[in-house]
């Protein structure tokens, strides 16, 4: 309950302060998102599991989002930045229907 | 102990939703909650972002480019064109005043220099003198005399009639007019004219009358030569004819 009050609250603060964006942040937040994404449906499928860990989410969390953004920045200073978040932003992506497919099966059984 | 933890799990397992309904206030999950948070922030500061500028993120760099050119192109277009603009505004607020004012000035100094040129039609107080001459004594040179009197006597404009060829005929009097004797009268700027001859003046009507009333002026001149001069002062006289201009063939203006 606590983490989907917390996340609504996030989008209405993000809605409503609307802050610009650093340039310098500009091309990690997309990535960094779709890593927490990643987080969160693994979070939920483990909640569904029965295996999830405080722990291991926050230690998730945080790593994917730090390994997103690192690997997007070694690919800007190898001029490959845009290919290397694309690269990314598949795999988490991939991973995320993973995810979304098994708490598919386990909400509706098929 | 077993037991509880036992229907504990039971419960858990029955229903795992409720574990994450319920609220606790466990210091991780308050990290976690804060981590969802930041998502939630992330998420919609990406999305706004992206909407504000969606046609230039999904843009490839080749277009950013050009768009960038065409961008500063239109800027240096428009920057050239706003310079325009205020140069000719700045010539019109600053020139409009002067213009005015040199054309009405223009305007008036036309107006002047037509009267004295004989170029446009003047009226205003002044005399009209009737010269008779029965007996054809009146020479050129008295007319002449009596036109440069009357300009000594400030005449503005000034027109000389006589009978001409075809009834009444008036010469504007102007620097030029040349009086030339003729058997049949006096050659006014090449127009035979006879008596009487009248000339229309305009001026101050007494200097003028009093100019030619002087003992041993026009108009005795005139009396001695049997014939009369005959001053009629007015308030509004008219002078109508016209010199016609001819360009100078060897004075140029400076």
């Amino acid at each position: 309950m606590i983490p989907a009050v917390a996340l609504v609250a996030g989008v209405v603060l993000g809605l409503v302060l609307h802050p610009t964006v650093p340039a310098g942040l500009q091309p990690y937040l997309p990535i960094a998102v779709v890593a927490a994404l990643d987080a969160v449906f693994g979070a939920v499928r483990a909640q569904l599991d029965r295996i999830f860990d405080d722990r291991v989410f926050v230690v998730s969390f945080v790593s994917n989002v730090l390994v997103a953004g690192l690997v997007v920045f070694l690919g800007d200073q190898l001029g490959v930045g845009g290919q290397l978040s694309t690269g990314v932003v598949v795999v988490l992506g991939i991973r995320i229907f993973t995810n979304a497919a098994a708490i598919r099966r386990h909400l509706f059984h098929a | 102990m077993t037991q509880d933890s036992g229907s504990l799990l039971a419960r858990l397992g029955r229903a795992p939703w409720r574990r994450l309904l319920r609220p606790r206030t466990r210091r991780v999950d308050l990290l976690v909650a804060a981590l969802l948070a930041l998502l939630g922030f992330g998420l919609a500061v990406q999305v706004r972002s992206t909407q504000d500028d969606a046609l230039l993120t999904s843009a490839r760099p080749q277009d950013l480019v050009q768009i960038l050119d065409e961008l500063n192109n239109r800027g240096e277009r428009l920057r050239a064109e706003v310079a325009d603009l205020s140069d000719t505004q700045q010539r019109l607020t600053s020139g409009s005043g002067t213009a005015a004012s040199a054309l009405a000035d223009a305007r008036r100094r036309t107006q002047v220099l037509g009267v004295l040129a004989g170029t446009l039609p003047a009226r205003g107080p002044g005399i009209r003198v009737t010269i008779t001459d029965p007996g054809g004594e009146v020479s050129a040179s008295l007319l002449l005399d009596a036109m440069e009197e009357l300009r000594n006597a400030g005449a503005e404009a000034m027109q000389v009639e006589g009978t001409g060829d075809a009834g009444t005929t008036a010469v504007r009097a102007v620097a030029s007019t040349s009086f030339v004797d003729d058997p049949d009268g006096v050659l006014v700027d090449g127009i035979r004219l006879s008596s009487p001859y009248r000339f229309v003046v305009i001026g101050d009507p007494a200097t003028l009358a009093g100019a030619l009333v002087i003992p041993g002026g026009v108009e005795d001149t005139v009396r001695n030569q049997g014939g009369t001069a005959d001053v009629v002062r007015s308030e509004d006289v008219q002078v109508r004819a016209l010199h016609r201009l001819v360009a100078p063939r060897y004075a140029r203006p400076q």
